[in-house]
């Protein structure tokens, strides 16, 4: 175990399975001199050159078309983008070509592929840079998705997705980037299993299912409940694709209980996916109906005040708790 | 010049794709095929010409009018046909019907239904290529209509910076959907937009084997060595329709006359081999029976072949990788 940043837990993990894999190669804009705008690759192109570390031109359906191509020829890919927003521009090689690749050619093969990159508000990145895009590659068959909250969870969720034989679509939050140091497993070969959801605080009145930046919002949220003597467990999920319902439904057979907040649109956002599927699963247990937070149906304004108004507000996960609790 | 080994194997894969392709076409009028079916004949020279400069450690990837490419690259056509109605033992279970056919077995990255689609993927193998340093080769097959993609364009440009050893080849049949070149495209000659990517740009009569032959060899040559790409326009032209079905109220029959009576690519070609004295008559006549009789061959093949088993947990252990199911890397 060390301290480490977000940041620096994925950068040491990338660091370490590059030396691991000598085939390994990054394409991504930013990713020489600079390491990549968060910095997440930095130093990367001395240590492994300039033919392993891509200092790519803004060309984002190449990087992923290019990238889909080398692995399915074996070598193994990552693609780092420098907003994952920015994957909308190569929407066509990431959900017609990446995501249905194996399917539609039959192919029983490897395609060592990580696309990741950051995302989320927070910044002042306004409207194009600040999106959740997760929710809606998980509406996609084929593509894996991954979304840690913590630096420890980082690492671990990383190496499986670089060692992982489907394409992974890896999601980073910026505002967890610099957060707090915190322990990191530092085992070569330390892994957490996709679709292995982690409950973070035990509880026995209502489940708060959450993600990334919005797991800490979570925690928050049931230290102040917590006050008033009500018991909430926090469940993160870690991954969208493949997605821990077991987990999330055996929770909630104790709660009776069930919010979901999430950065991305409340509007078909994971978070309708979760309640459909634990109404079906559980509905004899729920005390009450399950309650999802997610931003307004409205793109994300540049002004940090009008930010906020979009977003779930912690004060808005405790009321939501709250109301459940009257049922 | 051409060897004569290669010339007949130029020339039975010609006869090949345009035999199959024929099929097809009964088979679709017939109903015994259905869905999104673009026919290559008319365009034989090229993937003919260029496959046969190609090993199965090169690669290839190929557009929505793929039968072609897949055959020139290897795949027999009682699988190919099979993949074409949808049987199990097609190349792709059935998954992938005309659109997607692909056999990674032979470097065969995948025909794409996306415009443009395969043309960063192809460079993905060149990638690859570069890093394993043993001298392969990728080609990028594309249309007059990709080369308006931008993807396209984002490409080349990445295979200049990169050095990659890809050649793309932009398969000018005159016409994207129903719309001429001369409305779609800013530049007479296609390959003029390879000097904006700082790459070799030749245009070909992609009818004409010779031709192509000459350009398509130093180009993969200066691939093999790592001095970067080359785009190769060949100009040709579709027979049929866009698609099965496509009513062709774009073009005149005068003009689609022209191009089968007077620069039919294989009879061309043919013209060429029995003036070179190489081959008589009666050897070439041959290998058009064997063509006409291995497509009859496939088509019953594959109508007897039976449906992939439709169940849902077998369609779901397909998307993923399944160890358990013979994976391998």
């Amino acid at each position: 175990m060390a301290e480490k940043t977000y940041a620096m837990a994925l950068r040491e993990t990338i660091a370490s399975e590059m030396r691991r894999e000598p085939d390994m190669i990054i394409i991504g804009e930013d990713v020489g001199s600079q390491g990549g705008i968060y910095g997440v690759t930095k130093g990367f192109s001395a240590e492994f050159g300039a033919d392993r570390v891509i200092n790519a031109p803004i060309s984002e359906s190449a990087h992923i078309g290019i990238g889909l191509g080398a692995a399915c020829c074996g070598i193994p890919m990552m693609i780092e983008l420098q907003y994952w927003d920015f994957a909308l521009v190569a929407a066509d090689q990431l959900i017609n070509q990446v995501a249905k690749t194996r399917f539609v050619f039959g192919i029983e093969s490897k395609i060592p592929l990580v696309i990741r990159s950051q995302e989320g508000t927070g910044r002042g990145n306004g409207a194009t840079h600040s999106q959740s895009v997760e929710t809606m590659l998980m509406h996609f068959p084929g593509l894996k998705v991954v979304c840690p909250s913590s630096a420890n969870d980082a690492a671990g969720l990383l190496r499986t997705a670089m060692r992982d034989p489907d394409p992974v679509c890896f999601f980073e939050h910026k505002l967890l980037y610099h957060n707090n140091k915190e322990d990191v497993n530092e085992d070569p070969d330390f892994m957490i299993p996709f679709g292995q959801a982690r409950i973070l605080r035990e509880g026995t009145d209502c489940t708060v299912v959450a993600t990334m930046l919005y797991v800490h919002r979570a925690l928050e949220a049931a230290d102040i409940l917590a006050q008033e003597g009500i018991s909430v467990e926090v469940v993160d999920p870690r991954t969208l694709v493949p997605f821990d319902y077991d987990t999330v439904v055996e929770s909630v057979k104790k709660t009776g209980r069930l919010v979901i907040a999430h950065e991305a649109h409340k509007t078909a956002g994971w978070g309708a996916e979760v309640a459909a599927q634990v109404t079906e699963r559980a509905f004899d247990y729920l005390a009450a109906p399950p309650l999802r937070l997610g931003a307004l149906a409205c793109p994300i304004p540049f002004n940090p005040f009008l930010e906020k108004t979009v977003l779930p507000s912690v004060q808005q996960i405790v009321e939501a708790v709250r109301e459940q609790m009257k049922r | 010049m051409i060897p004569k080994a290669t010339e007949e194997k130029i020339f039975r894969t010609m006869w090949t794709i345009r035999s199959f392709e024929s099929t097809v076409r009964e088979m679709f009028e017939k109903n015994e095929l259905r869905g999104s079916v673009h026919l290559y004949i008319g365009e034989e020279a090229i993937a003919s010409t260029i496959c046969a400069l190609l090993t199965d450690d090169d690669y290839i990837a190929s557009t929505h009018r793929g039968h072609g490419h897949c055959l020139a690259k290897g795949a027999t056509m009682k699988r190919a046909m099979c993949e074409l109605i949808g049987k199990a033992e097609g190349y792709c279970k059935g998954h992938s019907g005309s659109m997607h056919i692909a056999d990674f077995s032979k470097g065969n990255l995948g025909a794409n239904a996306i415009v443009g689609g395969g043309v960063p993927i192809a460079a993905g193998g060149a990638l690859a290529a570069k890093r394993r340093g043993r001298g392969q080769v990728a080609v990028s097959f594309f249309g007059d209509g990709a080369s308006n993609e931008g993807v396209v364009h984002e490409t080349m440009n990445m295979a200049s910076i990169l050095k990659l050893p890809v050649i793309f080849v932009c398969e000018n049949n005159q016409y994207a959907v129903t719309t001429p070149v001369s409305e779609s495209t800013s530049v007479k000659d296609i390959s003029v937009r390879a000097a904006g990517y700082n790459m070799p740009g030749f245009t070909v009569d992609g009818n004409k084997v010779e031709e192509i032959y000459e350009v398509a060899s130093k180009a993969i040559e200066r691939a093999r060595k790592g001095e970067g790409p080359t785009f190769i326009e060949c100009k040709t032209y579709r027979w049929m329709g866009h698609w099965m079905g496509d009513p062709q109220n774009y073009r005149t029959r005068e003009e689609i006359a022209e191009w089968r009576e007077n620069r039919d690519p294989i009879k061309m070609f043919r013209e060429n081999l029995i003036a070179s004295g190489e081959f008589t008559d009666a050897q070439l006549d041959a290998i058009v029976e064997e063509t006409e009789k291995e497509a009859a061959e496939a088509r019953l093949y594959a109508l007897e072949c039976p449906e992939p088993i439709a169940d849902p947990e077998l369609l779901l252990r397909d998307v993923f990788y399944c160890a358990d199911k013979g994976g391998k890397d």
